[in-house]
């Protein structure tokens, strides 16, 4: 008996070795890019040309990241990422802030203020996520030169909010279908109105969805090159296309350590949403208000 | 404080209709029970008289006024629904408070009705927490406490006790007549449940299809139901319909012959107007007799043989066969046991004629 429980012990620890080595593997195998980007960036240039790739850097050297920053050429001017950095914030707030804000609006109506026709409408608004970027590019182009918005940072808010609305409309829409009709009538017979039921109980209910909705719209809209590199030029380009003008265009030796350090600095904004807003992902607050 | 009449009321959905032509009126302070099971419309003409639908046609009055037109917030009226609908984000206090702030009620006043509110219902200690912190019975008491701050004309509520378990149900609809003692504000209540009808009612509309089957008393709608749906539908167990022949009896009162294993019995003494009298003898009719109506008797009665007893605890309920169809007694418990052959007496008075095709009462 006892030498059966020892052995079958003995088997599972084994297994359980094998898992989480084949993971502990495969995660170092995932995470390997990263690192090389990571090292390579913290090297000189000249320790990166004499030979090793992978490993440590002999002396830790900030000096990509600076120039990456503030004083790498993209085309004539050598300005580094800052300039397009700064324009990919200016694009990227208004837009989230406002496809949000029609999306739930959106959803908010499509749920509680049905009207004739509103699940054809929803189902059109559906067709919107389905839609693919290349599609919308000649016809955007058209209706941003008739605005006169082309090539222009304002231009790019109006893609990214009109394209956006479709998803931000459906995460709303599949919310707030979950909060109870009757919550909307109680609020009507103690007198609120239109904005006001969707300011005091809707909005505060949909705190999920909403950091949803804005994680989501942050990181396409941050991460997007399509619509940055056609419908922008020059100085109002956003970091994506610019990151790609650093990367593509060299002169003399090509600066990998600029390189990586310049593609670090473009990821690190949807990083930073990730973290800071991430554990708003699971909090459900309407959890337990409804039934007893 | 108010009265309602629901005057001819129309709903409809397209080409669907929900309701059609209810009328309905009760005086101030009753106490107003729409009862039926789920689709016969009670809470689309509740939804209605709340403001929260469209009337398609009739008039709808809180104390004279005829509100088709107005908007919730206008009625003067309170609800409480079955899900409680308590704001998720807010404290029990400001849900409590929402509506008084949204009508400007100064911030003393305000406190001084929610304090009241809270001692009346004994929630005081909950005011700070926010409804996913409380139970079922909890959520029930401050969704009626955001309706008594309101001090409204009419008190509406949507099955509120639905969603409460047995033990709290029973409970609460005491806490709801209390409430309604003591206020003595006219109430809607809508529910399928018929014993909450029969405990909180001073005015019963039994609905089925959008039609109102019956609108009277809880005593008058048990005793006299108005056909053999509403007969069916109130009482636990239900009342026995029975076919029977009608005759005049010696005495110039009605008869029912009913068929019986043994063979064919009576049951004379049936109070029923002349005119029905006349035109109904020698016909084919159904009977309507409670379960409770039944007794023991040692002298001559119906001759029945019991299949299967029931005991309950304070009585007993004996199924036996008559008139081709399974009836139950309720007896005194032991009163009987599987395989009896009893004699049974009825309470002749306490027995309602319906007519054997339209299945409405005779009077």
């Amino acid at each position: 008996m006892a030498t059966d429980r020892r052995s079958a012990r003995r088997a599972r620890l084994i297994g359980r070795a094998f898992i989480y080595g084949a993971l502990i593997a495969l995660a170092a195998f995932y995470l390997m890019p990263l690192w090389v980007m990571i090292v390579t960036s913290l090297k000189s240039l000249d320790e990166i040309y004499s030979g090793s790739f992978i490993g440590m850097p002999q002396a830790v050297t900030f000096e990509a990241w600076g120039k990456a920053w503030s004083t790498a050429c993209i085309g004539t001017k050598c300005e580094g990422l800052q300039p397009y950095f700064v324009n990919s914030l200016m694009m990227v707030i208004p837009a989230v802030i406002l496809s949000s804000g029609i999306g739930a609006i959106n959803g908010y109506v499509l749920t509680k203020w049905r009207f004739r026709g509103s699940n054809i409408v929803f189902g059109m608004l559906l067709f919107g996520c389905f839609l693919p970027f290349q599609a919308v590019l000649l016809p955007m182009a058209q209706v941003l030169g008739r605005l006169g918005l082309a090539g222009s940072i304002p231009g790019l808010v109006l893609v990214h909010t009109v394209y956006g609305i479709a998803f931000t409309t459906l995460f709303f829409r599949n919310y707030f279908i979950t909060i109870p009709d009757e919550l909307t009538k109680a609020a009507q017979i103690d007198g609120a109105g239109f904005f006001r039921i969707f300011f005091s109980i809707m909005l505060p209910a949909a705190l999920p969805i909403i950091v949803v909705s804005c994680i989501w719209q942050f990181t396409q809209i941050w991460n997007d090159f399509l619509f940055g590199v056609s419908f922008t030029a020059g100085e109002s380009s956003p970091v994506t296309v610019a990151l790609n003008n650093i990367v593509n265009v060299t002169m003399g030796r090509k600066q990998y350590n600029v390189d990586m350090a310049s593609a670090m600095i473009a990821a690190i904004p949807t990083l930073v949403v990730y973290v800071v807003a991430g554990r708003y992902f699971v909090r459900g607050l309407t959890a337990g208000a409804v039934k007893g | 404080m108010a009265t309602l009449e629901i005057d001819r009321v129309k709903k409809s959905y397209g080409q669907m209709d929900v309701l059609k032509e209810v009328s309905i009126s009760v005086g101030d302070g009753d106490f107003l029970v729409l009862l039926g099971p789920s689709g016969c419309g009670k809470s689309t003409l509740l939804n209605m008289i709340a403001g929260l639908e469209d009337i398609t046609a009739g008039e709808i009055r809180i104390a004279g006024e005829v509100v088709n037109d107005l908007s919730p917030k206008d009625r003067d009226i309170a609800m409480v629904f079955q899900s409680y609908a308590l704001y998720p984000t807010m404290t029990v206090r400001q849900n409590i408070e929402f509506g008084m702030k949204i009508r400007g009620v100064p911030a003393a006043e305000r406190a001084k009705a929610t304090q009241a509110a809270a001692d009346m219902l004994q929630m005081g200690h909950l005011l700070d927490r926010r409804p996913s912190q409380l139970s079922g019975g909890q959520r029930q008491r401050v969704a009626m406490g955001r309706a008594v701050v309101r001090e409204p004309k009419l008190f509406l509520f949507d099955e509120p006790l639905s969603n409460l378990d047995a033990k709290l149900r029973v409970d609460m609809r005491t806490e709801i007549k209390r409430l309604h003692q003591r206020l003595g504000t006219t109430i809607v209540y809508v529910t399928h449940d018929q014993i909450e009808a029969m405990t909180l009612a001073t005015r019963i509309a039994v609905m089925k299809d959008g039609i109102v089957q019956h609108f009277g008393p809880p005593q008058e709608v048990y005793d006299r139901p108005a056909n053999t749906y509403v007969a069916r539908f109130v009482g636990s167990p239900a009342m026995n319909i029975i076919p029977a022949t009608l005759h005049v009896g010696a005495d110039g009162r009605a008869e029912a012959a009913v068929s019986l294993p043994s063979g064919e019995a009576r049951i004379a003494g049936i109070a029923l107007s002349a005119a029905a009298l006349k035109g109904y003898h020698g016909q084919k009719v159904l009977l309507g007799i409670r379960p409770e109506h039944f007794s023991l008797t040692a002298g001559a009665g119906l001759a029945v043989q019991i299949d299967v007893v029931e005991p309950t605890g304070p009585d007993t309920l004996a199924v036996f066969t008559m008139g081709g169809t399974e009836v139950i007694a309720r007896l005194e418990p032991f009163a009987a046991a599987a395989g009896d052959r009893l004699a049974l007496a009825v309470k002749e008075d306490k027995v309602v004629i319906f007519d054997a095709a339209t299945e409405t009462r005779l009077d």
